[in-house]
């Protein structure tokens, strides 16, 4: 990476952890409100991003990495441009779930938790996301997709490509 | 001048959403405006309506038609038959034969089957979520104001003790008791938590209950802050439930402007405010310590206990902590009484109980039945049979840490005490039927799968134990199992239960359990036959 782009980068991560300071306040109590929203906007947490979250709130990293690490909703790892949720818990899988995280391997060549070298898939299974009645359901970024069929999941996929 | 003659409702849940309903309700303004009918029907966008089967679903009252799924090119049909004409389209009616396109809880359903009581969710689908007069004209924030300016503290704790409520969200503890051991610390700062972290698999009733009425559960908030001494709560909603948390919002911020939270209300002495801490996700959390543990900022972590939070909760002071579908019983029973409360359920757990139903039936969703109802009935009267005619196997009650259900406890009425008497737990309220296709084993792996990656890591039997399990769930599903894992299995499970620090551990190993207590020759199928009979585990025969 180039210094300009480097530098670019750093400014978007520091601009990122100042509008989530802004928004919560820089107490200790907010952590968690507050890497959810730099998670939002950057996609993931990024170390510059959880140093400089220590440094304002006066806490040690190992404390801000503990809550980092913890929560599924937050990730430490950078994420595809879309990221895909597969809810792999029991009410799902009963009614045909197994047979739609076949489908999305096999579409978007992934297997879980991986990100695809072009950056543009991640696909993560998650647990129940409350939406059991019309399960199998996935998440693509924020838009929920119940009654999902393995003939489904081209056309879904299609409409984020 | 107006004089509304006819309500239209559109569901607003997220599957709705996805599918256009905001769409459908655009184009229901639209029509009902060049038929000219705006002085007479009223059209508005709701939350959940509780059905799941034909979304998204338009609703017309006093009639109480469901149309679903309904498309936005529909609707011009839709109101120029029903709303300009006069006369059901049939054509779009909602797919349950047996109910005729009616919805089974109004009122002119009242004493034919499937009647439901609803108590918890009397309001949801039929007012306006974001609309706080709606709430008011419905009864809302009366309770509240007759705890405030008729009752005592201690007179509020004793009704909700009379009542017989009990916890909605697995555990089943006395309301009333739980409030009253907060009561009598002498702290000069307490909290009030609503549990709106539902993460158990399966159970969505407090969603429902967020979503289409949200109020409810603020006027509650305030009551216990009343009962118990405190002046300030937190709302704990899961990070997933992106709807339940605008609502709740939104509805906060109206109470505030109409002074049912702020300062002196309802011109009182009675201070009292709301906070909405959402979770990050981690199932854990549902779990009360860990979910204080989550507020102050930390990791979700459970603490050892005793002290309990009614000692020591959030920031160390007492602190009382209940699940949303407990607190929406709250304001009810304190405007009727006690005395009517328990005309609902049995008489050790009564009132009435939220459950969700799924897996292999014909209808799913959300019904509110008195407690005590069995499994059977709710198969075959709410979910409408099993899909596709196939038999019924099991049942699983109560999420991934519930008991699995065989055939032979159908007709055990489903309430707390019922329940623990066969060896069985209620749980949550969450009813996942499984038909005879349902392999026990994958079913049972899928599980331990769940537990090995909610296991939050503080204590060894937990952490290790559900991994442990899981492997070997894994390997009698490819067949490599031995029959002295089964005994293994049933160690493990026995372990986890005695020295696990927290709910989960010690209920991780529930399902297996049961498996072994009830289908013990399916699971030695895998092992000594290297057959699945079902045919669902993936075993390379003779390998």
């Amino acid at each position: 990476m180039s210094p300009e782009n480097n530098n670019h980068k750093q400014e978007k991560i520091l601009a990122a952890v100042e509008a989530a300071l802004e928004r919560y306040g820089a107490r200790r109590e907010e952590l968690i409100p507050i890497l959810s929203d730099i998670n939002r906007t950057l996609g993931y947490l990024p170390p510059e991003a959880l140093n400089e979250v220590s440094k304002r709130l006066k806490e040690p990293h190992s404390q801000v990495m503990s809550v980092a690490s913890f929560y599924q909703m937050l990730s430490t790892k950078p994420r595809g441009k879309h990221v895909v949720q597969f809810c792999e818990s029991a009410p799902c899988h009963v009614v045909g779930g197994r047979e739609v995280w076949e489908a999305l391997q096999e579409h978007l060549h992934l297997e879980a938790g991986e990100t695809s070298p072009d950056g543009q898939w991640t696909l993560v299974t998650v647990s129940c996301l409350g939406l059991c009645s019309v399960g199998p359901v996935i998440v693509v970024d924020e838009d929920v997709y119940g009654n999902v069929t393995p003939e489904r999941v081209p056309e879904i996929l299609a409409r984020y490509r | 001048m107006k004089m509304i003659r006819s309500m239209v409702l559109v569901s607003g849940d997220v599957i709705s959403l996805e599918r256009g309903a905001e769409q459908v309700f655009q184009a229901l303004q639209t029509a009902v405006q060049d038929f000219g009918l705006s002085d007479e029907v009223s059209v508005m966008m709701i939350g959940d309506v509780g059905r799941h089967d034909a979304l998204p679903m338009v609703i017309v009252y006093p009639e109480a038609v469901v149309y679903g799924p309904v498309r936005p090119e529909d609707v011009r049909y839709l109101v120029e038959e029903h709303l300009y004409k006069g006369r059901i389209a049939t054509d779009l009616l909602a797919p349950v034969r047996e109910l005729s396109g009616r919805i089974a809880w109004v009122a002119a359903r009242k004493g034919t089957l499937p009647a439901e009581q609803r108590i918890v969710l009397r309001r949801v689908g039929l007012i306006n979520p974001d609309d706080i007069e709606e709430y008011i004209l419905h009864d809302g924030y009366s309770a509240l104001g007759k705890v405030l300016t008729e009752m005592t503290p201690n007179e509020v704790i004793e009704e909700i003790k009379k009542s017989g409520l009990r916890g909605r969200g697995g555990a089943g503890f006395p309301t009333g008791v739980k409030w009253s051991f907060v009561a009598r610390e002498k702290s000069e700062k307490k909290y009030i938590i609503c549990n709106a972290d539902e993460s158990e698999p399966g159970t969505f009733k407090d969603r429902i209950i967020l979503e289409g009425d949200p109020h409810s559960i603020i006027e509650a908030m305030a009551i216990a802050g009343y009962a118990v001494g405190a002046d300030e709560g937190y709302i704990y909603v899961r990070g997933e439930y992106l709807l339940a948390q605008e609502r709740l919002r939104r509805a906060i911020e109206q109470a505030r402007e109409m002074g049912f939270l702020g300062k002196n209300i309802f011109g009182t002495q009675f201070n009292f405010d709301i906070h909405i801490h959402t979770g990050a996700g981690a199932y854990i959390c549902g779990e009360e310590t860990a979910l204080i543990e989550s507020i102050e900022g930390k990791r979700g972590q459970p603490r050892s206990r005793p002290p309990f939070p009614t000692t020591y909760g959030l920031w160390g002071k007492p602190t009382v902590v209940n699940n949303v579908e407990t607190l929406a019983n709250v304001p009810p029973i304190l405007l009727n009484g006690a005395d009517w409360y328990r005309r609902f359920g049995t008489p050790s757990s009564p009132g009435t109980k939220v459950y969700t139903i799924l897996g292999n039936v014909n209808v799913t969703g959300v019904i509110e039945v008195p407690m005590g109802i069995t499994l059977r009935e709710v198969i075959s009267i709410y979910a409408k049979g099993m899909k596709g005619g196939a038999a019924f196997k099991l049942a699983q009650t109560g999420g991934s840490s519930g008991s699995l259900i065989p055939a032979s406890l159908q007709d055990t009425p489903m309430d707390f005490d019922s329940y623990a008497k066969a060896g069985v737990a209620l749980g949550s309220g969450a009813l996942l039927i499984c038909d005879e296709n349902t392999c026990v084993v994958d079913l049972v792996k899928v599980l331990m799968n769940f537990f090995r990656k909610e296991s939050c890591g503080k204590c060894n039997p937990c952490r290790i134990g559900t991994q442990r399990a899981y492997e070997i769930m894994c390997a009698i599903a490819e067949g490599r199992g031995k029959m002295e894992d089964l005994d293994h299995l049933l160690w493990l499970s026995e372990n986890m239960y005695l020295l696990s620090n927290c709910g989960l551990g010690q209920t991780a190993g529930t399902p297996i359990k049961d498996m072994l207590k009830h289908f013990r020759a399916e699971v030695e199928a895998h092992i000594a036959l290297q057959v699945c009979p079902t045919g669902v585990c993936k075993i390379k025969a003779f390998a």
